[in-house]
């Protein structure tokens, strides 16, 4: 099995879904972070059968915890210091996402609006539906994220 | 923006305030003098912007504005939130009507007057809505405890989105959908009553649900909707209400129509007692009588 060792300081998401790494270290711009992120794919996991984990050694505050929370909410969020976890992070679905989904109606004022923020607006909390503030479409499969 | 942006007891107020100045006009003939009201209007609505101009104009104020978006700043690509910014410093109140959907909801928040949503693309279509709401309280003495049949363009037809959207909030009301399965209503809508535990039943053929209806609402299948014309010329003669089908209905039914119609009520119906669509124009100049009066109030309270 590799191994990959423990980070000093930042954070650890773990539980997502195995295959999903990549995809979140884009979502969430890792790439333009000038630290150490290490993906984990396909790893063994007792609840999930596989998953996989992502380590970045960075500040948590440079997590937009809103976006990953619409992404997957399952995600576990380790906050970690000193090689321990200090913090477990619940995600909660945002009531809003700004600027993290494109509406893809086109006749949405978002298509022609210079400078509009694109908003969607957390519409049913059970089905995890998001709806655009401005004509109210559904909002994509995360995986449409811009 | 939406019907739901008022309560059911503002509405009912709303409603009042209508129902009074139908009943004596003249005591309204100067309510707005020194104000005016800026129709913006960026894709054509004769009857709409006529409706609301001549509301306006009954209340002794005055109306400026543009009939499309070729003859206004849009041409020269001036964004909505600019516009407003401009119409704010022009006028008391602002109707705008505008092909994108959400565009007078970008303009509420950045015009310093109140905005009517006087339309917005396949959307919303308040004050219609309020116009229907009227319609149906003036002629039927309640609003809620009825079925009411929506025939025709329910994907595109906002006035149908809307409609269903402020009836929900009123008790007892069972909804049949009456459309092509290409022209169904949105799923949203459709979820959202399943949510709320409201009763609708979607059916393809008006004959079928007709005699069990209190109100049969009728829309245009509108050409502006389609993508392209082979789509338009299939569906638009889909459902074609004549007096053959109105043997079949109640004789208290209503048949309600936002208009302009195209052919999908023949003309013989319109002598019919129950049809009540060209009374529905005028309780239109009422109800956005009531609306500019009360927004205009709220603008000098606040």
């Amino acid at each position: 099995m590799l191994n990959v060792g423990k980070i000093e300081e930042g954070f650890v998401l773990d539980h997502i879904k195995a295959g999903k790494s990549l995809s979140i270290y884009h979502h969430l711009q890792l790439d333009k972070l000038d630290c150490t992120v290490a993906i984990i794919k396909n790893a063994r996991s007792n609840k999930m059968g596989k998953k996989d984990i992502l380590k970045v050694e960075c500040d948590i505050n440079t997590l937009n915890l809103d976006v990953l929370a619409f992404i997957d909410h399952n995600i576990t969020v380790n906050v970690i210091k000193d090689g321990e976890i200090v913090d477990k992070k619940e995600l909660i679905l945002p009531h809003e996402i700004k600027n993290v989904l494109k509406c893809k109606n086109p006749r949405c004022i978002t298509s022609i609006e210079q400078g509009l923020p694109h908003i969607f607006v957390l519409a049913d909390e059970k089905k995890e539906i998001y709806r655009c503030k401005y004509c109210e479409e559904k909002a994509g499969e995360p995986n449409s994220i811009w | 923006m939406n019907p739901l942006d008022f309560t059911v007891e503002e509405l009912d107020k709303l409603f009042d305030l209508a129902d009074d100045i139908k009943a004596d006009p003249k005591k309204y003939a100067h309510a707005c003098e020194g104000k005016k009201l800026a129709t913006c209007f960026y894709e054509p609505s004769t009857r709409t912007r006529l409706s609301f101009e001549a509301a306006m104009l009954n209340l002794g104020g005055q109306v400026l504005g543009f009939s499309d978006a070729g003859s206004s700043s849009a041409s020269k690509g001036e964004s909505v939130s600019d516009t407003i910014r401009i119409i704010s410093c022009y006028a008391d109140i602002c109707a705008m009507r505008h092909p994108k959907e959400g565009a007078p909801m970008v303009a509420a928040g950045r015009s310093g007057i109140p905005v009517i949503n006087a339309g917005d693309g396949g959307h919303q279509h308040p004050t219609q809505t309020l116009t229907d709401l009227l319609t149906i309280r003036a002629l039927k003495g309640r609003l809620g405890h009825f079925t009411i049949g929506l025939c025709g363009d329910l994907k595109f037809g906002r006035t149908v989105h809307s409609l269903i959207n402020a009836l929900i909030r009123y008790p007892d009301i069972h909804f049949i959908f009456i459309s092509p399965p290409e022209l169904k209503v949105p799923d949203y809508i459709i979820d959202m009553l399943s949510e709320k535990g409201i009763t609708y039943e979607e059916v393809i053929r008006l004959e079928d649900s007709i005699a069990q209806l209190d109100l049969l609402y009728m829309t245009r299948v509108q050409r502006e909707r389609f993508f392209n014309e082979e789509d338009y010329v299939r569906l638009k003669d889909f459902y074609i209400l004549n007096k053959e089908k109105m043997k079949l209905a109640k004789d208290d039914m209503l048949i309600l129509h936002p208009l302009p119609r195209v052919n999908e009520i023949s003309v013989e119906v319109d002598e019919d007692p129950r049809a009540v669509y060209f009374r529905q124009a005028q309780y239109g100049v009422y109800v956005r009588m009531a609306l500019i009066l009360t927004l205009l109030e709220s603008a000098c309270l606040s």
